[in-house]
């Protein structure tokens, strides 16, 4: 998600750096009021913590493709919001300077995107609300996998609109948002699981390391981390399949729009609903020719099942590119090891 | 070698290249810093179909590349990992920008001159960024930070960041392989290991900053790092460096050069 300096114009790169800046600002004075001299070298030390732990490959079941840590909502589960937002500024700037991910100019951008709400967000909003009546395990876990979709849907989203400012690229804003937003979905699930499976382990081991631990908390907790897992996964399914029931036959927010403009909910005329109808494997979610619970129980089930297969298929993408890329780093290692 | 092994080792050449006695590496840093600042927000302020004038300020980073004797080679490998996104976004130029613009004669699409434009625009800041790390170091560059008064907490925090990088890389590519010696044939880290090994490490680190914290108070630290001990003073040929690059940013940037350049060898030739 880190953007480039080609992709910014100098008022929006200029304008996110005003944002970030007031941010940053704000973060020293509340690091300065807790008077811990020793917080400084801890950020230090937690900032080359984050990137080296980023480089550790994480094999995600079922799709041999592989995921990262969350660095926003690791420190500030850590270091709290404010230290953590300054320690993710460095770690963004040694990126930006040592591997060019993300641009110097498109720092107040990539600060914003991902310091800001990773650390604010996720710790303000998520975190600490979550955390008020004690740590558990389950409360970690719902944090972690809750903080890093969101912060990522909301940085992944902001990319969307400092781009579409820039006049960069003529790509539809809807377009570029709907390529954007499924994919860091599914990079913030990942990262929230491996987030969760760290901070639980730290939990466990260390309690009073975790931002807003209290003494009661340095029990273990209710759910292991596989139990959470499954719950979630059972929740999926139940989601899927029985609350789709319930599902609402009135037209949606964008149907409404659409309806109110061109005067029909689903505009393209008869004969492309026809070929819909006849392509689709479950039309209007349930068999076809039957209104049956049963078929949109099922049609809920196979929804599931359909999106993690596109998680898999796009992770195998993923793979594929990532591999491509260490191929070409690898050739150029080879290269410089022959050179010398 | 491994991921991390290879960012360890891009870590060390950086710092080589920057500690070299170049005659551009001992230009004052802050001079460097604004130069870089200034050349990126020029280079990205030309219009989205000005492929001439974006091309004209290819001018600094050669300059600068011949006179640090920097590999092209090297410098042309560091591309690779981040153009396929800038190309990515400017694909969308060139199916969703229809219009249709006139080059030598040819009648082109104009989304394919303004991805042109996008991918010349990112090589050349990609370039300005590498040159300015290859060319100056991280004391240096975060003393260039301090005069212009940046938060000391943040500097600070930056440079510790720095410093301990290569220590936790080298520790993370110890852990992974000993990992890998366990588990062979096995990609990444299992599922049941995410936590702990990652964990452990995070814990390692933790009792790491203590130990830190507690020699810097031995030695002194009250809440101020010195990261530098050398204060450069800014001299006359760094002014004149920032005088004569500044003027040529404007002038590419006001005035189309390339064209100018080519008519008036044009000219000479008839």
């Amino acid at each position: 998600m880190h953007m480039a300096d080609a992709l910014v114009t100098p008022a929006v790169a200029g304008a996110m750096y005003a944002c970030s800046a007031v941010a940053a600002a704000y973060s020293i004075r509340q690091v300065r009021l807790e008077e811990d001299a020793k917080k400084v070298p801890v950020m230090g030390v937690m900032g080359a913590f984050v990137f080296a732990a980023q480089m550790i490959n994480f094999t995600i079941p079922g799709t041999g493709s592989s995921g990262h840590l969350c660095g926003g909502m690791m420190l500030s589960a850590v270091l709290g919001p404010y230290a953590g937002f300054l320690t993710l500024i460095g770690v963004l700037l040694v990126q930006c300077l040592l591997f060019a991910d993300g641009g110097l100019l498109a720092l107040g951008c990539n600060i914003w995107n991902m310091a800001f709400y990773g650390c604010m967000i996720g710790a303000l909003l998520i975190w600490k609300p979550m955390m008020k009546k004690g740590i558990t395990k389950g409360r970690i876990a719902a944090a972690s996998i809750l903080g890093c979709v969101l912060t990522l849907q909301l940085g992944a989203f902001s990319v969307v609109l400092e781009t579409t400012a820039s006049h960069i690229t003529e790509l539809p804003f809807a377009a570029f948002a709907a390529v954007m937003q499924p994919i860091h979905l599914l990079i913030g699930l990942v990262e929230g699981l491996i987030t969760a499976a760290v901070l639980i382990f730290v939990h466990e081991a260390r309690p009073e390391l975790l931002f807003c631990s209290r003494k009661e908390d340095r029990t273990a907790g209710r759910f292991s981390f596989g139990t959470t897992l499954k719950f979630l996964g059972a929740a999926a399914l139940v989601t899927g399949g029985l609350l789709s029931l319930a599902a609402s036959s009135n037209p949606d927010g964008l149907e409404w729009s659409v309806e109110k403009i061109a005067g029909t909910a689903e505009p393209g005329g008869g004969a492309q609903n026809a070929v819909q109808e006849k392509i689709a494997l479950l039309p209007d979610y349930a068999f076809r020719g039957s209104e049956s619970a049963f078929g949109t129980v099922v049609s809920g089930i196979a929804g599931v099942l359909a999106v993690a297969g596109l998680c898999a298929g796009i992770c195998y993408f993923f793979k594929f590119l990532q591999k491509h890329r260490w191929a070409e780093v690898k050739e150029n290692g080879a290269d410089r090891k022959g050179s010398s | 070698m491994g991921q991390t092994g290879k960012a360890v080792h891009e870590v060390h050449r950086l710092e080589q290249l920057a500690a070299r006695d170049q005659w551009v590496n001992r230009i004052h840093p802050l001079v460097k810093f604004f130069l870089t600042v200034g050349y990126l927000a020029v280079t990205v302020s030309f219009p989205a179909y000005d492929l001439a004038g974006t091309a004209g300020m290819a001018v600094y980073p050669l300059a600068l590349l011949i006179l640090a004797d920097l590999s092209f080679r090297d410098t042309g490998k560091r591309l690779r990992l981040v153009l396929p996104f800038v190309l990515l976004i400017g694909l969308g130029n060139l199916f969703f920008d229809r219009n249709l613009v006139q080059i030598g004669g040819f009648t082109i699409r104009a989304g394919v001159v303004s991805m042109a434009v996008l991918f010349v625009k990112g090589t050349l800041c990609v370039l300005a960024s590498y040159l300015l790390i290859a060319t100056t170091s991280m004391e240096k560059l975060c003393y260039a930070f301090g005069i212009l008064h940046f938060p000391k907490a943040v500097i600070t925090q930056f440079l510790l960041t720095w410093r301990y990088l290569t220590l936790l890389l080298e520790e993370v590519n110890r852990m992974t392989d000993a990992y890998a010696l366990r588990a062979p044939g096995q990609k990444g880290i299992r599922m049941k290991a995410w936590g702990s090994l990652a964990g452990q490490l995070l814990l390692r680190s933790m009792d790491r900053a203590d130990g830190v914290y507690e020699s810097m108070l031995l030695r002194g630290y009250r809440g101020d790092y010195a990261y530098i001990r050398e204060t450069a003073p800014l001299r006359g040929r760094d002014a004149a460096w920032l005088l004569f690059w500044g003027a040529l940013f404007v002038l590419f940037r006001r005035f189309p050069v390339l064209y100018l350049a080519g008519a008036g060898i044009g000219g000479l030739l008839s």
